[in-house]
């Protein structure tokens, strides 16, 4: 049949067209981008930095027509067809977009285009060095649009007859969080390609200086805020959404998102050695290489299907590509290192065992181990099976053994490490420093075990009165030094001890920033110390029957059922009392998705900062057709979700300039206005 | 000999709390379905352990818990018990790697990646002890860089310092 050349273009056709665009201003960008650097046409690379600034115009304009595909229900498109139907909601029609393996690549190009628009518009920070992050930039790119255009176009038609409705969005990502959460996982890992531009590209031009590693640190800390979101915000998901009572399975999914967060938490902190003692350089370069290596691998392995995962995305032949741009990508980093590694010799040597700079390192060893063994136990299956032609399991009972002694050592060094002295600390400052903390905490683990956790009756026990003992103690270090800090300075502007705090933070954000980072890490340890001493129990609900947990008792006042468009559901009503008093009703549900057929559990939780009681509607017995609930209740929960927001505070604060280089910045722009039309030198905010 | 000897007592006292670690457990039928059942794993392909296996109406968790507590009614051991559901579901069906054969691997090379690693951050930090310039003392708790001049530092400090 001959087509109609005639026929006007329909929209999926337009967002075809525009990702290939895209694809083509990448590859000039990348092209004219390296020619110019190589022939130091400042011209040519104008044209090169605005041809990537034009990539985003182009992958934002297919992003958009795909989503307005399933706004518009275009069952034509696969994708829609597959991911959406037309009682979704509008707000998980626009989830739509990263719902799906097609989808979720072009929403990957997009977050990479917005972050390669803001590097290119802020290139006069280093018109040089941004030319060369760029180039590296437009090769990841290149890749991600090839996938699109090529292997999984989210584009694609159906083929035969369009049908009347969609499959509809899988019913487990039909939630709030669910439409959050990718998002954020999806800036961190995409996050991280600028600091691995920017780190490569120093290295391929010998960069003098410092600047490029406070550039590589600040963009990382936003990768690793991201991330950090998308981590808690899965959790929470997971905690809220699926029903099992617990936040955490070790999933392959959920441990590939650990692993870029890891090495780049170490990253975050050795760069200090770099930044503060010229020493690192080498280990800092190759942990920006990593996580971002880290990052595509994560990338790889949850798409390729080479571990079973409880996630989407398995069963797809998106995988030997992967494996190819990562040999590339690491081919070159081992390229350029070895060809200039000269540039990154130490400047200074380690001096003592006792010092700021071993604490980094013993930091950075065990985070590395940690992100080993959570890499070594998710792929051990296939090795397994590759091996002695078994697969085993490696579920969450490895991975807590394994790790949970690695956490106590770190939360150990998070207490000890901020309080050592650069060089070298005598005994008597550590004497100093730490005394009244480590009693503090010795006070709480002889409260603790009065109250019954007896760290010989179980070794869960142990490690929860551990993790708490320790999590105290850094919080007790790092509450001496705001408490030493604000009185200081309260004392001499006359002022109260908050106002001195925050004056205090204001002066070393980045210092004081990751004082509260660390006091979310302690808080959401003591969260995870609580899974030791979770109970559950299930059973049958008929009509006024009780059922008992902890110091609660659930009566069934009444069942009640729903039909929406979308789904038809059915919830319990129970009463809630506590010592012999109603404290609350509680809805648990269970929802039929229409579309997909599938069934889902609504749960009802009920949060204080002791414990969580936590109710699923599993279901009817089907010999009784009564109603079964099952109850968990699980302590210390809140503390978790409050310390993720301890942590996002923190990062936030870090980012921000210290009160000094703002003022500097303002004092330069207000003398000398003539230079802040040519851009100003940007004032670095150090701090510690 | 003083030290000898405290080192003696302490080396007593970890391996009395480690033995107390190790005897400590008196579980009650509960506590052990609690405790099998968070080291197998659901067989009906949804990769998750058995007393977590989230699937509304899932047949097969509920089959697999069943046997459980049925095993647990007999008064098998806990290895017996394991062993059974190896026999009827294969090896995929437990939790964790077993500490047998090749799945040895599995447990010792996160424990030997661990010694080797801090074993080799101790030898790097005594050979860079060894060759570390001598520089003069910080003089406190706040370090300098000391390559770009003391008078590079001292601005640092003031900066940091100041009130």
């Amino acid at each position: 049949m001959t087509p109609d050349l005639h026929a006007p273009l329909n929209m999926p056709q337009i967002g075809s067209f525009t990702l290939l665009l895209g694809l083509a201003l990448s590859a000039y960008a990348f092209g004219a981008g390296l020619y110019a650097i190589l022939r130091s046409d400042d011209r040519l690379g104008e044209t090169a930095r605005r041809a990537g600034i034009a990539v985003f115009a182009a992958v934002t304009a297919a992003s958009a027509i795909l989503v307005y595909a399933a706004f518009s229900n275009d069952f034509s498109v696969a994708y829609i067809m597959h991911h959406s139907n037309r009682a979704l909601p509008g707000a998980y029609k626009f989830a739509a977009l990263w719902s799906g393996q097609e989808g979720s690549l072009l929403f990957w190009c997009w977050l990479l285009a917005c972050y390669g628009l803001v590097l290119r518009l802020r290139h006069k920070v280093d018109t040089r060095l941004v030319a060369h992050a760029s180039v590296v930039l437009s090769a990841v790119q290149i890749f991600f649009l090839v996938l699109v255009n090529f292997v999984a176009c989210p584009f694609a038609m159906n083929i035969g007859a369009i049908p009347a409705d969609g499959n509809g969005l899988n019913p487990l990502l039909q939630y709030p969080e669910m439409v959050i959460h990718p998002p954020m996982l999806y800036l961190g890992y995409v996050g991280m390609t600028v600091p691995f531009a920017f780190a490569l590209a120093a290295l391929i031009m010998r960069y003098p200086g410092e600047k490029w590693i406070h550039i590589t640190r600040r963009w990382t800390m936003v990768g690793w805020m991201f991330l950090t979101c998308g981590i808690f915000l899965g959790s929470y998901w997971a905690y809220r959404v699926l029903g099992w009572g617990g936040w955490w399975g070790w999933d392959p999914v959920e441990n590939a998102s650990l692993l870029p967060w890891l090495t780049g938490t170490a990253f975050l902190h050795s760069v200090m050695m770099q930044e503060k003692r010229g020493m690192m350089k080498v280990w800092n370069m190759w942990l920006i290489f990593s996580t971002f290596l880290l990052a595509i691998f994560g990338t790889f392995l949850t798409r390729s299907g080479v571990v079973s995962s409880v996630h989407a995305f398995a069963e797809s032949n998106i995988g030997p590509y992967f494996v190819v741009f990562l040999a590339i990508i690491f081919a070159a980093c081992l390229f350029f290192f070895l060809k200039n590694r000269s540039h990154l010799e130490s400047e200074h040597k380690l001096e003592s065992l006792v010092s700021r700079e071993s604490s980094f390192l013993f930091n950075n060893v065990l985070l590395l181990v940690a992100a080993f063994a959570v890499l070594w136990g998710t792929l051990f299956p296939v090795l397994s099976e590759w091996v002695t032609g078994h697969k085993v399991t490696v579920g969450p009972p490895f991975f807590n053994k394994v790790n949970i002694p690695i956490a106590l050592f770190l939360l150990l060094l998070t207490a000890v490490g901020p309080l050592l002295a650069w060089r070298k600390t005598s005994a008597e400052s550590l004497r100093k420093n730490f005394l009244i903390p480590a009693i503090i905490a010795l006070a709480v683990g002889v409260v603790l075990v009065g109250m019954g956790i007896h760290p010989w009756q179980e070794v869960d026990y142990f490690y929860s009165l551990m993790t708490i003992m320790l999590s105290v103690l850094v919080a007790a270090t790092i509450g001496s030094e705001f408490l030493r800090g604000g009185l200081v300075i309260a004392r001499h502007n006359n002022t109260n001890i908050l106002n001195g705090m925050w004056t205090l933070t204001r002066r070393n954000t980045r210092r004081y920033g990751g004082y509260i980072v660390h006091l979310g890490v302690v808080m959401s340890m003591i969260g995870f110390a609580g899974a030791a001493f979770y109970q559950n129990t299930e059973q049958e609900l008929g009509f006024g029957d009780k059922m008992m947990i902890g110091g609660y008792t659930l009566v069934c006042k009444s069942y009640t059922q729903d039909d929406k468009p979308n789904y038809s559901s059915e919830s319990a009503i129970l009463d809630i009392y506590k010592g012999g008093k109603q404290i609350d009703t509680m809805y648990p549900e269970q929802r039929f998705y229409k579309a997909s057929g599938q069934p889902a559990t609504i749960v009802a939780n009920r949060s204080t900062v002791m414990e969580d009681l936590y109710l699923v509607y599993t279901g009817k017995n089907p010999d009784t057709g009564r109603p079964i609930i099952k109850a968990h209740l699980n302590p210390l929960v809140w503390w978790i979700w409050s310390g993720a927001h301890f942590i996002l505070v923190g990062t936030i604060v870090a980012l921000c300039p210290n009160m000094h280089a703002v003022k500097k910045k303002v004092e330069a722009m207000v003398t000398a206005p003539a230079r802040t039309v040519t851009g100003v030198a940007p004032v670095e905010t150090g701090g510690d | 000999m003083r030290r000898t000897t405290s080192h003696r007592w302490m080396a007593a006292l970890l391996l009395l709390s480690m033995a107390l670690l190790m005897s400590a457990s008196s579980d009650s039928t509960g506590q052990r379905f609690d405790k099998l059942g968070h080291n197998l794993m659901c067989s009906c392909g949804c990769n998750q352990v058995l007393l977590e296996c989230n699937h509304v109406g899932c047949s097969v968790s509920e089959q697999m818990r069943k046997e459980l507590k049925g095993a647990l009614a007999k008064g098998g051991s806990d290895k017996e018990i394991l062993a059974g559901f190896v026999t009827e579901y294969g090896p995929t069906v437990l939790a964790a790697p077993t500490t047998t054969g090749f799945n040895r691997v599995a447990w010792l090379m996160p424990v030997v990646i661990f010694l080797a690693a801090l074993t080799a951050v101790v030898l790097v930090v005594r050979a860079w002890k060894r060759r570390a310039p001598k520089e003069p003392p910080s003089g406190g708790d706040a370090g300098g860089d000391g390559s770009g001049g003391m008078d590079d530092f001292r601005r640092r400090a003031r900066e940091e310092t100041s009130l």
